[in-house]
């Protein structure tokens, strides 16, 4: 269990989350409707109350290294139900952006899924599926993902064997170099 | 006749071919025009906003400004992710410094407004329940279903500004027009798993599970949807679900359009159903004779 150090709240984390989220977090009286209503408190490390709480306590590393900001499915019951309207799954969001930028990944395989779909998106202006599929091999190493389902969404011809490329694909690829060139790391 | 942009979605090419098909057949049918988005690109779906917002926007931004250059107002897509990418940057966008941030990434500022809806949206505003109704010439009468519509379309309220976001109705209303017997299904917004069925498959098997599982107990033939992710979970992955969680669930899951076209009589050739991995034959035998209505 990792212990919480009260007396150290990093002041600069609460603004940067808050500024980034433009969410007054000060705000949640953790009554735990977001936590009651998300649907993956049972994979979470910290419930959402508890991410939040964490936050307003200024604990950044408890924040940007626990799992629960990377299993997020960005659903918006959070959001949706918070009595205070504080856009919860944005502040989610936002923690995860932070973590990403100082380089922790603590559900390596959902940060590499995402990084597959982005490079697909990058290189085609739209994402391919069978291409991502063996980036995200390639990278996880997790040779047999979804292997069972092949047969059935080829014969479906659910996933084209060719890349539906855009005529404009320099112009996505554009966005990305500006955006890297910005400090980014995509 | 009313007619809007259209943005299919990376999806609507390969995994959910059948939806985009099945929807420009029956928005054709029942008199709304679909303009496509000329050399649209991807929204950036989930990935893009999971890493950056302004990035995420920028995206999205690209095919607003395509869109916008069409002159329509409204653009259209039939999947709840690229709705959400694209109205959530549409809104960011009204302030001005975050929408000068997103046009420093593009080649070519976007330019003027144009207001993102799911085609539900279109069909059940633009051209209204009654007029779907009056259109249906083979009803579904003995099919019953539950309509799913999965935890973005109408979340949150001041974002996606259309229908009731605990307990949607606009899904229901077509399949009552459709002529089939909708089942209230308590679970209708609530989260499939959605994009985590490669990297974490046992969060999908638990999510989707316990919505096949409360469709079951509400008897019905079939699950209705209107989202591309959710589809493919409660659907291709069935199978695995079936694996994870010891159950023998055979429930067909079928895009809103599909059953929809049905009812209007479009060709089955638009309609895809021969791509849905749950076999739907014995679902479709439930519907009574279809004798036609005029
Ligand atoms: S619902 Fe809102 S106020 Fe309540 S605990 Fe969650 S974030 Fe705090
Ligand atoms: S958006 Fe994320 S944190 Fe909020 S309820 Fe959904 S999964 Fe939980």
């Amino acid at each position: 269990m990792r212990i919480v150090d009260l007396a150290t709240a990093d002041q600069d984390f609460i603004a940067e989350v808050e500024a980034r989220s433009h969410q007054n977090l000060r705000t949640c009286y953790q009554c735990g409707n977001c936590t009651a209503g998300c649907p993956y408190t049972f994979v979470y490390d910290h419930s959402v109350s508890q991410v939040m709480r964490l936050i307003q306590l200024g604990q950044r590393d408890a924040v940007l290294q626990c799992k629960s900001i990377w299993l997020c499915g960005s659903c918006q019951s959070c959001t949706t139900r918070c009595p205070n309207r504080i856009d919860v799954a944005k502040v989610m969001d936002v923690c995860r952006h932070m973590a990403r930028e100082q380089g922790y990944a603590t559900e390596r395989e959902v940060k590499l899924f995402a990084d597959a779909f982005l490079r697909s998106v990058e290189r085609h202006g739209r994402a391919f599926e069978l291409g991502l599929m063996a980036d995200y091999v390639l990278h996880s190493g997790r040779v047999f993902t979804d292997a069972d389902l092949a047969p059935k969404a080829l014969a479906r011809r659910k996933l084209p064997f060719r890349p539906h490329t855009v005529v404009g694909r320099d112009q996505i690829e554009r966005i990305f170099q500006r955006f890297r060139k910005g400090g980014a790391h995509v | 006749m009313s007619k809007v942009a259209y943005y299919p979605g990376c999806s609507g090419q390969g995994t959910s071919l059948e939806y985009d098909r099945s929807t420009r057949a029956v928005c054709a049918a029942v008199g709304l025009e679909l303009v496509d988005v000329p050399d649209w690109s991807c929204c950036g779906s989930s990935p893009a906003h999971t890493v950056n917002h302004v990035l995420s926007a920028a995206l999205s931004a690209r095919n607003l400004d395509l869109a916008h250059s069409l002159g329509l107002d409204v653009v259209a897509t039939p999947c709840p992710s690229c709705l959400t990418n694209l109205r959530n940057a549409a809104l960011e966008m009204e302030d001005e410094a975050f929408r000068d941030t997103v046009n420093a990434l593009l080649d070519r500022p976007c330019a003027g407004r144009v207001d993102p809806q799911s085609v539900l949206q279109v069909l059940v505003e633009q051209v209204g329940v009654d007029e779907v109704a009056r259109r249906v010439t083979r009803p579904l009468t003995g099919l019953r279903v539950a309509c799913y519509y999965g935890c973005i379309m109408n979340r949150p309220p001041e974002r996606m500004r259309f229908d009731d976001h605990e307990n949607p109705m606009a899904m229901d209303r077509l399949m009552e027009a459709a002529g089939a017997e909708v089942a209230p299904f308590p679970l209708k917004v609530e989260c499939c798993g959605a994009s985590f069925g490669v990297p974490r498959g046992d969060i999908v098997a638990r999510l989707s599970g316990k919505l096949l599982d409360a469709a079951r107990g509400l008897g019905v033939d079939a699950v209705v949807t209107a989202c591309p992710l959710c589809q493919m979970n409660l659907d291709l992955r069935q199978s695995q679900i079936n694996a994870a969680l010891r159950e023998h669930f055979r429930i067909p899951v079928f895009y809103y359009t599909q059953l929809l076209g049905l009812a209007l009589d479009v060709p089955r050739s638009e309609l895809g159903l021969d791509r849905l991995c749950v076999d739907p034959r014995l679902a479709l035998g439930k519907i009574k004779a279809p004798a036609p209505v005029r």
